[in-house]
């Protein structure tokens, strides 16, 4: 029987020629991450540990993300022990205030993740890399604890789901509506404990930043990870951005699958997940004239200067609608500086936006926009639980950056299509 | 033998990692104080009302959402001794075994148990039994491997022993 991508780098990881769906394994890592909130759980599970100190001081990641600038003493006093075990083991990659962004947009842009390696991260939207063809999973702190002490992980081989996508993007779709979409056609279980690999000639219309916010959601169906297929758009992005050898991967012909669904790019809608579960996906043509108070744009599944340079594009000339508040965070340093340097922070500003320097804040009700009671919010965040982004009795609904721009201007939710021209807005759908 | 044995709090499908502990109280990783806010915002009274030794019952993807330990370590130091559930999300599934919280995967013990009954738990064998309406059910026994783990209270212990 043949094996899946995931399942062939699991394989080499291990030291197996092959494996199955679940066999227990134990693999290699090539990178262990943690942010602010799950770092300091770990650092006590492995202060607990009969072995002294790191497997590796390059191959663990240490990013400050969640509630930094700190928001609180608590959240300084679990920054400050992070940093001084950083210190303490001469971690090369940790990430303070100045150097740090969101986790998951800052790794492939440092180059510390490439095609082939197997990550593990206490964080749950670690899954993101399989966009550049990696293993990637989101773990708890005592795996990273253990991760990092020893440098390996255990797994149960996961079985995987098939998507083949076809088609070319029809206006203002992006990997944002393919995943919301694909989220609500298999629910937020759909892919539980299985591997979503994504497959067919529509991938080539799909930037990078498309595919990071793809495989990014791939926890909000359940699965273990989700993987792309490594062709030359990705081969030119880990060429900009690592030195690290990435090693291709591709799924055996008579690789098995639990299921197969084919997703047609042509006939997508923007798409927007009502609350309290990803899954209650509705099209914007559904979901017009829901009153809002609040937008944000960020996190990291788009804060990256794609989803920056799109909703510049939709408010640009333009005031948001008079009291909303509308919140845009840059998920990088360098994609903050680059996003100034192309004039979309001035847009956002001129427009009534504000801007924020890189962090998660708001995505998960920490701070920088939280919401009171009753209130509404657009966000290209990825979860909109029950008092995700503030109090129990408010809503977020899930939506790409160019529904969450539109929606600013007109203080409801609203297709991209209603306030200005496909042609105006960069994108596939053009090309 | 592991077993646990307790009365039962009953919740529906996909319970949350934000509603188990929402993120307003991850400036903290003291277990005592995160059980002070454990299910807050799906259930205000389970603080008040849970007693050492019960049992959490679910149905689907219990534990979807984020990585954060905090909740299941929320959940074991309100006392807790088991969840049960139809389906566990995998990263919860996974850092309940790393942590030593036991929690066991039945569907038909999910559906018909009810709130306030009295459940045992034979960790060996799988068997779930609802002493209030005398039904047994088997559960999923872990494989060995996981169950070394539980055994050890955990994945830390686990590592130092095999070292
Ligand atoms: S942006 Fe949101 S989902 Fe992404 S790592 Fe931060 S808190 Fe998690």
């Amino acid at each position: 029987m043949g094996m899946t991508m995931t399942q062939k780098i699991l394989a080499r990881h291990a030291g197996l020629t092959s494996v199955k769906a679940g066999q227990l394994i134990e693999a290699d890592l090539d990178l262990v991450l943690g942010n602010d909130i799950t770092s300091p759980v770990a650092i006590h599970e492995i202060s607990k540990m009969k072995k002294e100190g790191v497997f590796h001081k390059d191959k663990i990641a240490l990013v400050m993300d969640h509630f930094v600038p700190n928001k609180d003493i608590k959240s300084a006093e679990h920054v400050k022990e992070v940093r001084e075990f950083a210190c303490k083991n001469c971690i090369s990659n940790f990430y303070d205030v100045g150097e740090m962004g969101i986790e998951h947009a800052l790794l492939p842009e440092k180059g510390l993740v490439v095609a082939g390696d197997v990550v593990i991260g206490a964080d749950s939207h670690t899954c993101t890399y399989g966009a550049l063809g990696a293993f990637s999973t989101g773990v708890g702190s005592t795996d990273m604890a253990a991760g990092m002490a020893t440098g390996k992980a255990w797994f149960k081989v996961p079985s995987a789901i098939k998507f083949n996508i076809t088609g070319k993007p029809a206006a203002f779709i992006s990997g944002k509506d393919v995943i919301l979409h694909i989220i609500g056609l298999i629910g937020v279980d759909g892919a539980l404990y299985q591997s979503m690999e994504f497959v067919g000639d529509g991938i080539q219309y799909l930037s990078m930043d498309d595919r990071f916010a793809i495989a990014n959601m791939a926890i909000e169906a359940g699965g273990k990870n989700g993987i792309f297929p490594v062709d030359d758009l990705t081969r030119a992005y880990m060429k900009e951005h690592s030195d690290k050898e990435p090693v291709e991967y591709v799924a055996d012909e008579d690789a098995e699958y639990t299921a197969e669904y084919t997703i047609d790019l042509s006939q997508l809608r923007p798409t927007v997940s009502f609350p309290h579960l990803p899954e209650n996906t509705h099209t914007v043509d559904e979901s017009s004239r829901i009153p809002i108070d609040q937008v944000v744009i960020g996190s990291c599944t788009n804060g990256r200067l794609s989803d920056l340079a799109v909703a510049a594009q939709i408010l640009a000339g333009k005031k948001v609608k008079k009291g909303i508040r509308v919140i845009v965070i840059p998920a990088t340093q360098k994609i903050y500086l680059d996003a100034m340097e192309k004039g979309y922070l001035k847009t956002f500003i001129e427009a009534g936006a504000i801007v924020s320097t890189p962090t998660c804040g708001p995505c998960l009700g920490g701070y920088m926009g939280i919401l009171a009671a009753g209130e509404r919010c657009v966000s290209t965040t990825n979860r909109n639980f029950v008092g995700r982004m503030g109090h129990v009795d408010s809503e977020v609904y899930l939506a790409s950056p160019a529904v969450a721009a539109a929606s600013a201007l007109t203080g409801f939710i609203t297709d991209p299509a209603d306030v200005v021209s496909p042609s105006d807005v960069t994108g596939p759908w053009n090309d | 033998m592991q077993a646990a044995k307790g009365s039962v709090h009953k919740f529906g499908d996909n319970v949350d990692t934000d509603v188990i502990i929402p993120a307003r109280y991850l400036n903290s990783s003291d277990p005592k104080e995160l059980a002070t806010h454990c299910m807050e915002d799906i259930d205000k009274e389970f603080v008040h009302n849970v007693k050492e030794g019960d049992i959490i019952v679910a149905t689907k993807n219990f534990g979807c959402g984020s990585s954060r330990e905090h909740a299941p370590i929320a959940i074991k130091a309100s006392g807790v001794s088991c969840v049960i559930a139809e389906t566990f999300a995998r990263i919860f599934y996974r850092n309940a075994i790393n942590i030593g919280l036991p929690i066991i995967e039945c569907k038909e013990a999910s559906e018909k148990i009810a709130a306030g009954d009295v459940v045992s738990v034979n960790f060996d064998t799988g068997v779930i039994t609802d002493e209030t309406t005398g039904e047994s059910f088997e559960g999923q026994a872990f494989p060995p491997f996981m169950q070394k783990i539980i055994d050890s209270e955990g994945l830390v212990n686990y590592i130092n022993n095999s070292n």
